[in-house]
């Protein structure tokens, strides 16, 4: 079964790109613009994994983060935080706050897709 | 017929009438119409030198030495023309300090020792007793010789009963009587006796009257005149040699010897003292003494070697003593009135000499010796007696009677084996010991109280051991082996060939040893010991004593004190009355109302001081008022600061203070400095990290998408053309973020350049027009430009602004609606200013955004439904172009109203900041 | 004419002090020997006249020094 993967990403332009990347490997997509779209749609799709920007409106990156591992039901959801920053500061919080994985922008497309492969991989 | 009684009788009569030139002198003084304010008076006063040494001594002399008998009056002539240095400085010092005695002068100096001051009273009284035994002698001997008038008889041996038998001794009580009469009928705070002077003066013109007439009488009367007597000498081999040169006394160091000595003792003899400063009313006396005194001495001793050499012809040798020679000539011409003249002469000579003198030794025994010692038995309570003036003249009195019994008792043991001249050497020899002390002390500020001591002690026993006892010896009171086998046997120490020197006469070997051992010790002494405290202050009262005010030695204390204190004190040494009179007096002084509101500061205290020591010394004056004052002591350092204390510390302080207050300051500067450097590292932080994130953004998108292209070949060719486009879009839009960011970057930093062009605004406002053109088309915003006519030119970077107006009209047409958006551009010429206004009627921006909307990166727009268009760079860079131009720029908009972003330009070249 | 009256003060002390020193020659030994020889002048001894002499002239001196600085 394909697994599903939900995108948070505020650039338009990032985030065709990551829609056309995961559509190709064949993962099913749900893109959403802004955090408060993100976290609606948490909660009413099962989600294996979030591509979660750090810089979102509305609801951040960081707090949503806090809050998918807040929730019980979401336990088995995996994090992919993206961040153009790149701050030691930044990549240290949102480990702590239960991200599987991070990446910075901008990212080569192979790594990329490396990643969510193996966080998809069964535990 | 001369009866005893006669004689008493003038004796009295004749003391009688110095009594009443005494109590007349002293109610002038009272009156205020002084009568011995009279430099005549003064010289006169002080040929109190002269006493019956001179009158009766020197003839004495002249008949075994010749001119031997003159050293005695060359030495006070040489010293008159040194008192310019010496005894002038003595007088200002003893002022400004109210000395009243030499042992109070000494003790003074030497930081008010109580100690030098009972030594130095020791010394006087000891050494001078024998010169009164000499007066003595003098009265009772031509008192005999009158009575067997008119036969010339030796009187017989003198001395032989003690006491109750002998008249000597009567006659030294009767002159303990006078002498009590007159100096201790008051006690005065200045220790001034005027009407003793003026008695004083008056004998001097006795004194010389007589001797010139029994000179003239001898010389003209007896003979033919001086060259007579001397013709008459020369034919007799014995006087022969007299004339030329002296005999066994005329050796060099014997002349040289005496006319030192002489000079010491015309400045430290206690009468003289007494009578050249104590006495002294005014400092300008002293001028016509130096030379008057010195002929004074001169006139009265023209006749001595004639009245010698007539006197050896007249009488043969050995039968009538050479002593005696000024009665007894007259006498053995039945001259019964010369005679008398000379009795009196004589008389007077003695009496003077013995009452001042006593009376400045009774005052040293009473505040120098006594008072200090009565003071320190405190089971005697003095400090707490009501009225101690009576109590002080009682010891007074006691003192002179004293001393004249004393005086008696030696010229009982020793009267007869010397010659008058003789025995007055020796007390000269005892007051020269004062000579390094006092000349020391006042040149000297290294001279210090231990020097003192101790030079004085080790001449004083010198003098002892080597002239008194010796004297004692050659009369039979000591075994005559202590001279001439020296004490215990050893030759050494013979007294008066101390260490073997021979060849000297006992008084030159004295001096020679005792002011050897004075000096010595005096100076190396003092070198090895710092001063303390109060010895450096009164040391430099005494040296600088020219230099110093008369209240200058209340600087050197420092405390406090109660008025009625003060006056309760001196009330009890110098009589309520007198106390209550000398501060009224005071008072008026320091111009103040009344006795109560003197302020009690250390002047105060010192004058207080300086009242008190007039009546008890400066010593015993000190303890009474540490009894009454607290004081706070001076230490060596604080003593010699004082002088330069004020100015020193104050600038000092005044530095420090003004450094401190630039140390504030400058901590102040640096911490604020400080705070915004902190603020700056943290906006830079911020700046940096938006940039970095702005950056990366489109670079992610360019990077992903060149990557999808690279990995799908296959890719439709919709899909590919799309995503070249947003490739192509990030790049562009990459690029103009790098190129915004420099720009802001070199604007901010001052790095760019700026040109200034003359230039017409409506041109730029036209071009950026139609550089938005498709811009405006793209969007469906009509863009309507309102310009004057005529509008001045301006000077600015016309690039620069340009730069603004597209800015502003791209950002205009971003926020209008599509289709209905309505842009206008106006300007306007302002006073001094040109006025553009970019009216949009878009969607308005919030209040909350208006404050914000000039700030880097920051972009304005409904987040939740728009995505901010550009980099949020643009606004910020217009600012600051406009700023740097010399205008503003800001927004005015009401949401849902539109929007208008306005900026002036200054038409002054001045407003432009530099390029 | 007149000096100040500090340096006529010190013009005086400096003549006194020259008055005292030639004092102390006068009449010290090598002088007085000179004169103590036998002779007369005028009848009285040699010796006797130059002291008295000498004397009444040193006076004299220290009389000039010191009253002609009142006068000024």
């Amino acid at each position: 079964m394909a697994r599903h993967i939900l995108i948070a990403e505020d650039d338009t332009n990032i985030l065709i790109s990551i829609e056309f990347l995961l559509s190709n490997a064949g993962y099913r997509v749900t893109t959403a613009d802004n955090g408060a779209r993100a976290w609606s749609a948490l909660q009413t799709q099962v989600c294996d994994l979030v591509v979660l920007d750090v810089m979102l409106p509305v609801i951040d990156g960081l707090e949503l983060c806090r809050r998918i591992r807040a929730a019980d039901n979401l336990n088995a959801t995996k994090i992919l935080m993206l961040s153009a920053r790149g701050r030691d500061s930044e990549i240290a919080t949102g480990l702590e706050l239960g991200a599987d994985a991070y990446m910075t922008k901008p990212f080569g497309t192979r790594e990329f897709l490396e990643s969510v492969a193996r966080l998809l991989e069964p535990a | 017929m001369l009866t005893g009684g006669i004689i008493v009788v003038a004796s009295f009569a004749y003391v009688g009438l110095l009594f009443a030139i005494a109590a007349y002198g002293d109610k002038r003084a009272d009156a205020g119409r002084s009568l011995i304010a009279n430099p005549y008076i003064y010289a006169l006063s002080l040929a109190v030198y002269c006493t019956s040494w001179t009158f009766y001594g020197s003839v004495g002399r002249a008949a075994t030495s010749g001119i031997g008998f003159l050293p005695i009056y060359l030495g006070p002539t040489l010293m008159a023309a040194l008192w310019w240095f010496l005894l002038l400085k003595m007088i200002r010092i003893s002022k400004a300090n109210r000395i009243t005695s030499i042992a109070d002068f000494v003790a003074s100096r030497y930081g008010k020792s109580q100690l030098l001051g009972g030594l130095v009273t020791i010394i006087a009284v000891i050494g001078i007793i024998p010169y009164i035994a000499l007066q003595l002698k003098a009265i009772s001997t031509s008192f005999s010789i009158i009575l067997h008038y008119p036969g010339v008889a030796m009187p017989e041996k003198l001395g032989t009963q003690l006491f109750i038998g002998d008249n000597t001794f009567y006659i030294a009580m009767m002159l303990a009587a006078f002498t009590i009469l007159f100096g201790t009928r008051h006690l005065d705070v200045t220790e001034r006796h005027e009407g003793l002077v003026a008695a004083i003066a008056f004998e001097s013109v006795v004194k010389l009257v007589a001797f010139i007439a029994v000179g003239l009488f001898v010389t003209y009367g007896m003979y033919n005149g001086f060259t007579d007597i001397f013709q008459r000498a020369r034919e007799n081999p014995q006087l022969h040699a007299l004339m030329a040169e002296g005999g066994e006394s005329g050796s060099y160091t014997s002349w040289a010897s005496l006319t030192l000595l002489s000079m010491f003792a015309i400045l430290f003899l206690p009468r003289q003292f007494q009578i050249a400063v104590v006495e002294n009313v005014d400092e300008r006396h002293l001028n016509k003494a130096i030379w008057l005194f010195p002929l004074y001495l001169l006139a009265i001793n023209i006749f001595v070697l004639p009245i010698a050499l007539g006197g050896l012809l007249h009488f043969p040798a050995g039968g009538v003593d050479a002593d005696t020679f000024m009665l007894t000539l007259p006498i053995a011409e039945k001259q019964i009135w010369i005679a008398g003249l000379a009795f009196i002469g004589g008389l007077s000579a003695a009496t003077g000499m013995v009452i001042v003198e006593t009376i400045a030794l009774s005052t040293m025994v009473c505040n120098d010796l006594v008072m200090p010692v009565l003071l320190r038995l405190r089971w005697l309570r003095l400090t707490e007696r009501r009225d101690l003036s009576r109590l002080l003249l009682g010891i007074r009195r006691g003192a002179i009677v004293g001393i004249l019994t004393l005086g008696y008792i030696y010229f009982y043991l020793a009267g007869e084996a010397y010659a008058l001249v003789s025995i007055g050497l020796i007390s000269f020899s005892a007051v020269a010991q004062f000579a390094p002390a006092i000349i020391g002390g006042m040149f000297w500020k290294g001279g210090n109280r231990l020097g003192a001591i101790c030079g004085l002690s080790a001449g004083f026993l010198i003098w002892l051991y080597t002239l008194l006892l010796p004297s004692f010896a050659k009369s039979g009171w000591l075994p005559i082996t202590f001279l001439s086998h020296g004490l215990g046997g050893m030759e050494l120490l013979k007294p008066q060939q101390l260490f073997g020197l021979q060849g000297l006469d006992e008084i030159s070997h004295c001096l020679f040893w005792s002011l050897f051992a004075n000096i010595g010790l005096y100076i190396t002494v003092s070198l090895l010991r710092r001063p303390d405290a109060s010895e450096h202050g009164q040391a430099a009262l005494f040296v600088d004593a020219y230099r110093q005010s008369p209240e200058a030695g209340s600087r050197f204390w420092r405390g406090s004190a109660s008025i009625n204190d003060l006056l309760a004190l001196l009330g009890r040494f110098l009589g309520p009355a007198r106390a209550h009179e000398a501060l009224a007096e005071y008072a008026q002084q320091r111009h103040v109302q009344s006795m109560e509101s003197i302020p009690a500061d250390a002047d105060t205290v010192h004058h207080a001081e300086s009242l008190l020591a007039g009546a008890i010394g400066n010593a015993s004056a000190r303890v009474m008022i540490a009894s009454v004052v607290e004081e706070e002591p001076l230490d060596i350092d604080e003593v010699m600061h004082i002088i330069d204390e004020a100015s020193q510390v104050l600038a000092y302080s005044r530095q420090l203070e003004h450094q401190s207050r630039e140390l504030e300051a400058a901590t102040n500067d640096l911490r604020s400095a400080n705070l915004r450097l902190q603020e700056l590292d943290r906006l830079k932080d911020d700046f940096i990290s938006t940039v970095t994130h702005e950056l990366r953004t489109p670079l992610t998108s360019i990077r992903a998408f060149t990557e999808i292209l690279r990995d799908n070949p296959k890719l439709p060719d919709a899909q590919r053309e799309n995503f070249l486009g947003i490739v192509i879009r990030e790049s562009e839009r990459l690029t103009r973020l790098i190129n915004q960011v420099l720009d802001l970057s070199k604007i901010e930093s001052g790095n760019t350049a700026w040109q200034s062009i003359q230039f017409d605004m409506r041109d730029v406002i036209h071009e950026s027009a139609a550089a938005v053109g498709q811009l405006f088309r793209d969007s469906g915003v009509t863009l309507t430009l309102e310009l004057p006519d005529d509008a001045p030119e301006i000077v600015a970077d016309r690039d620069r602004v340009m730069q603004v107006m597209m800015n502003l009209l791209s950002n205009a047409a971003k926020f209008c609606a599509s289709g209905e958006g309505r842009v206008v551009v106006k300007l306007t010429h302002e006073a001094q200013a040109l006025r553009v206004d970019a009216i949009d009627n878009g969607v308005g921006i919030s209040v909350e955004d208006q404050a914000v909307i000039f700030d880097k990166f920051r972009q304005v727009g409904d987040t939740l439904t728009e995505k901010p268009k550009g980099s949020g760079l643009g606004l910020a860079i217009s600012r600051q172009i406009i700023e740097h131009l010399g205008g503003r720029l800001w927004v005015t908009s009401q949401p849902g109203a539109g929007a208008t972003f306005s900026f002036t330009l200054s038409l002054l070249a001045a407003d432009v900041r530099p390029a | 004419m007149s000096l100040p009256h500090a340096v006529r003060t010190e013009q005086r002390g400096q003549r006194l002090a020259a008055l005292f020193l030639l004092g102390c020659l006068l009449f010290n030994y090598p002088l007085l020997q000179l004169f103590a020889r036998d002779g007369t002048l005028f009848g009285i001894p040699l010796l006797y006249c130059y002291v008295f002499g000498a004397w009444a002239a040193l006076i004299g001196l220290m009389a000039l020094v010191v009253e002609r600085h009142e006068r000024e």
